[in-house]
């Protein structure tokens, strides 16, 4: 089993329990991947694609106790996101839409896009939290170097080394090689 | 040129930016469900009793749960939604 999956599993189960604190850990680990469905593949406005998040997320806790197979979260919610966006286009368009017909707007198919950034970003949580946290600050918030190393009170000019070699470690976790050289105080 | 490894690494950069957070009042009310789903339940409990407060439930949503007292944020009309559906 993945680490992804078992960490889901023991998610789940607290949140059959009532456990708050793991329902809003599974939504954090789900809720950019839902997201960027919505966003990204779909291109939904705003509002829709508020309304699909929300749907998706009341589905997953509505259907706890019926989920059969924990660890492939991911994947169901990925489809019941899929199939929520698409409504939410065939109503607007009052014409039907189906996952086959409809074509993605990027030509380099923007779901799959999203399931390699997901991939991505469940390797980027097995890097130390300081490598996790410059790639998020650079990449996502698009911080400057002096802004992530007045945030974490890292002289400015070693970021760029620093993004470089965080990189190399998330490739070399993505293609499952053992551990290399660990960059200092990084891995 | 550029070398294997620095196409990799910038293809994996824009692979990192591909997910953004989604924005934090979204992931909060999601995080809050459990509280949206009880809020719910309240409606649909008064709509069973009220045959007019259904139909409104059923034909505006937003005026309905406001009509009831509740914010129809998202978060709540999915939930509501949720529910009609199940009951239906």
């Amino acid at each position: 089993m993945s680490a992804e999956a078992e960490v889901v599993v023991s998610l789940v189960a607290r949140c059959r329990s009532g456990d708050q604190d793991a329902w809003a850990q599974l939504v954090r680990m789900y809720s950019r991947y839902v997201f960027a469905i919505c966003q990204q593949g779909f291109r939904l406005s705003d509002a829709d694609a508020e309304d699909v998040f929300q749907d998706v997320f009341v589905r997953v806790y509505e259907h706890l106790n019926d989920i059969r197979d924990d660890a492939s979260m991911r994947a169901w919610i990925g489809q019941v996101t899929r199939r929520l966006c698409l409504d939410r286009l065939r109503a607007a368009k009052r014409s039907p839409v189906t996952e086959d017909e409809w074509e993605a707007p990027d030509p380099d198919d923007a779901l799959e896009r999203v399931e390699l950034a997901m991939d991505v970003d469940r390797m980027m949580a097995e890097l130390s939290e300081n490598c996790a946290e410059i790639l998020d600050r650079f990449f996502r918030r698009d911080e400057s170097y002096a802004v992530i190393g007045n945030a974490l009170s890292i002289p400015a000019g070693t970021i760029a080394s620093r993004i470089s070699r965080c990189l190399r470690r998330l490739r070399e976790l993505l293609e499952g090689r053992p551990k290399s050289t660990q960059p200092s105080g990084e891995t | 040129m550029m070398s294997d490894n620095e196409m990799d690494e910038r293809m994996l950069g824009r692979l990192i930016a591909a997910l953004p957070a989604a924005p934090e009042n979204w992931e909060r009310a999601a995080i809050e469900m459990p509280a949206f789903r009880r809020a719910a339940e309240h409606v649909l409990a008064l709509a069973e009793t009220d045959a007019e407060f259904h139909a409104e439930l059923v034909a505006d949503l937003e005026a309905a749960l406001r009509r009831a007292g509740h914010e129809p944020n998202p978060a709540l009309r999915a939930a509501v939604r949720h529910r009609l559906a199940d009951r239906q």
